[in-house]
């Protein structure tokens, strides 16, 4: 299976586009455009980095590297010069593609680079070859884990033999180069349909505008981005035909507020991972997933261990890059999601995560590198970071701190104020700890390890 | 008690804290058209339940989501009655 093949499977329409804040481009010149041997030529085998700003020509360089390079990595904004020079070395990088006017990141500037365009242009390799697809994810420093994917994996759970209905055209709030984003972009290429590309910098008003007037019909987007599109006004534009969620727990209150809203459209959760892929959708409009989905299906198998899920199928990463990786599966090949959940009655609910990492609208938070930080402050003298629930974005960050012997802590306020302050300068913005709550102690175990999920 | 002044000391800090630039926080403005961004109104809602225990989003109807700021003053005052009654 090839990108290309599905830029094919077009059957005589014309119609479809490609579009974001910006542009609309016409599907088929795209597929047209692609016809340069020599481009061809100098993608083919290379190991190329995706570092454009913008989504509009991620998807071009998508489209023409699949079955010429033998890696594609897919590089989301906003990673450290450090971040991007890691990448480059874990994943051999030899070719990026980067805007044309844009500073490249250092540890890119060595390195034979192509314009999106350009990247497009490329023509079809004689005999294509299957590309290696490779997401970040975050990793437990704060660094990012690279997950190696085929293409027919991460596009396991699509259909590509089915008719979509007719007019469809898909969007989602999610970056396509992030596993949930991605998914929705295959969709679209293998549909075939049109896809509506959003814009992190795009007031969420203008962004469903435009959904609305290029007749989107198929919507993804976590259950955070659903919190804040119901509270815009401009949400009632949109006549989805298909709601979905993935990337963090779909709770009852944000299914039944969809329900409500969007009466006659589908509403399903996905339980989707950049590690373990598609595991399944529900689509019953109830949080959790029945106890039958466990166990062996067409090409996935699920299984309870410890509490946890663990997914064992093409659709899963085949493993993270790296000299330093650990392997992704265990010896029978199953992805261990980290994912907790709990049996009540004939259903499965989500209980978070067993490392601890907090989901903060769908952004990953090690409470490991929250902690460091935290621990840096003078006064402190250990804490614990965890979830706090929150109806916005699922979950912030909160901190248990235990004070240093002899702290004064007569203006308890102030000093919650300075801790979080210290904070700041040394975390993005969604791990700094929404509030700090002092404690008398941490509990620990045996060995002297902090017990996450202990009260 | 109105929760109009701890509301808007909230949002002026949650700004300022995130580098945030306001218009004026006028009732008809929509908080999620200007940069207060969803984490913003996260931290909005967190420090809220901490001074004044109420969480009016958890349990929410369509109706009641709040799209501009008046919206949202008003859903926190409903909220509050019951506690003051």
């Amino acid at each position: 299976m090839f990108l290309r093949d599905g830029l094919r499977r077009e059957a005589g329409r014309s119609d479809l586009f490609l579009s974001d804040r910006s542009e609309r481009r016409d599907r088929a010149a795209i597929r047209e455009a692609a016809c340069r041997a020599d481009l061809a030529g100098l993608i083919a085998g290379r190991s190329v980095m995706v570092a454009t700003a913008g989504q509009m020509p991620a998807a071009l360089a998508m489209l023409g590297l699949d079955g010429l390079a033998r890696r594609m990595v897919l590089v989301p904004p906003g990673l450290t010069d450090d971040q991007v020079a890691r990448i480059a070395a874990d994943a051999e990088i030899d070719l990026c593609v980067a805007d044309d006017d844009a500073p490249v990141p250092p540890a890119l500037a060595g390195l034979p680079r192509l314009a999106p365009a350009e990247a497009a242009s490329a023509g079809e390799a004689p005999a294509p070859q299957p590309t290696e697809w490779v997401l970040t994810t975050s990793g437990t420093t704060g660094a990012p884990k690279l997950v190696a994917h085929t293409l027919d994996g991460l596009a396991g759970g699509i259909n590509t033999s089915a008719t979509p209905e007719p007019g469809t055209v898909w969007s989602t709030f999610y970056d396509i180069r992030r596993y949930g984003g991605l998914q929705v972009f295959l969709r679209a290429v293998f549909g075939p349909s049109s896809l509506v590309l959003s814009d992190p910098a795009e007031p969420m008003r203008d962004y469903l505008l435009r959904a609305a007037a290029a007749g989107v019909t198929h919507i993804l987007g976590t259950p955070s981005h659903w919190r804040l599109a119901l509270m815009n006004a401009a949400l009632t534009d949109l006549a989805p035909r298909y709601v979905r969620l993935s990337g963090e727990i779909a709770d009852q209150a944000i299914l039944d507020l969809l329900r409500a809203t969007f009466p006659q459209a589908r509403i399903a959760h996905a339980y989707a991972s950049s590690e373990g892929g598609v595991g399944f959708t529900v689509e019953d409009g109830r949080a959790g997933f029945p106890a039958s989905l466990v166990g062996s299906r067409s090409g996935i198998e699920i299984v309870v261990r410890d509490d946890a899920l663990l997914v064992r199928s093409k659709r899963t990463g085949r493993r993270y890059l790296g000299a330093q990786a650990e392997p992704l599966t265990d010896a029978e090949g199953f992805v261990d999601t980290g994912d907790l959940v709990e049996l009540r009655g004939e259903r499965y609910h989500f209980l978070g995560r067993r490392s601890g990492v907090i989901n903060v609208g769908g952004i990953k938070v090690q409470p490991e590198e929250v902690e460091s930080v935290v621990n840096s402050h003078p006064l402190v003298s250990m804490s614990r970071v965890r979830p706090r629930p929150n109806p916005i974005l699922g979950a912030v960050v909160e901190a248990e701190i235990v004070l240093v012997e002899g702290a004064d802590a007569s203006d308890a306020a102030a000093l919650k104020r300075a801790i979080i302050a210290h904070c700041r300068p040394h975390l993005p913005k969604h791990k700094v700890p929404a509030s700090v709550r002092f404690v008398p102690d941490l509990p620990l175990s045996t060995g002297g390890k902090l017990l996450r999920r202990a009260p | 008690m109105s929760l109009r002044p701890t509301l808007i000391a909230e949002i002026e800090s949650i700004t300022r804290d995130n580098d945030k630039r306001m218009p004026p926080l006028t009732d008809d403005l929509v908080l999620l058209d200007t940069e207060f961004d969803s984490l913003c109104f996260a931290l909005l809602v967190a420090r809220m339940e901490d001074q004044t225990g109420i969480d009016p989003f958890s349990d929410l109807e369509v109706a009641d989501l709040p799209v501009t700021l008046g919206d949202l003053v008003a859903l926190y005052e409903r909220a509050a009655r019951p506690v003051a009654a």
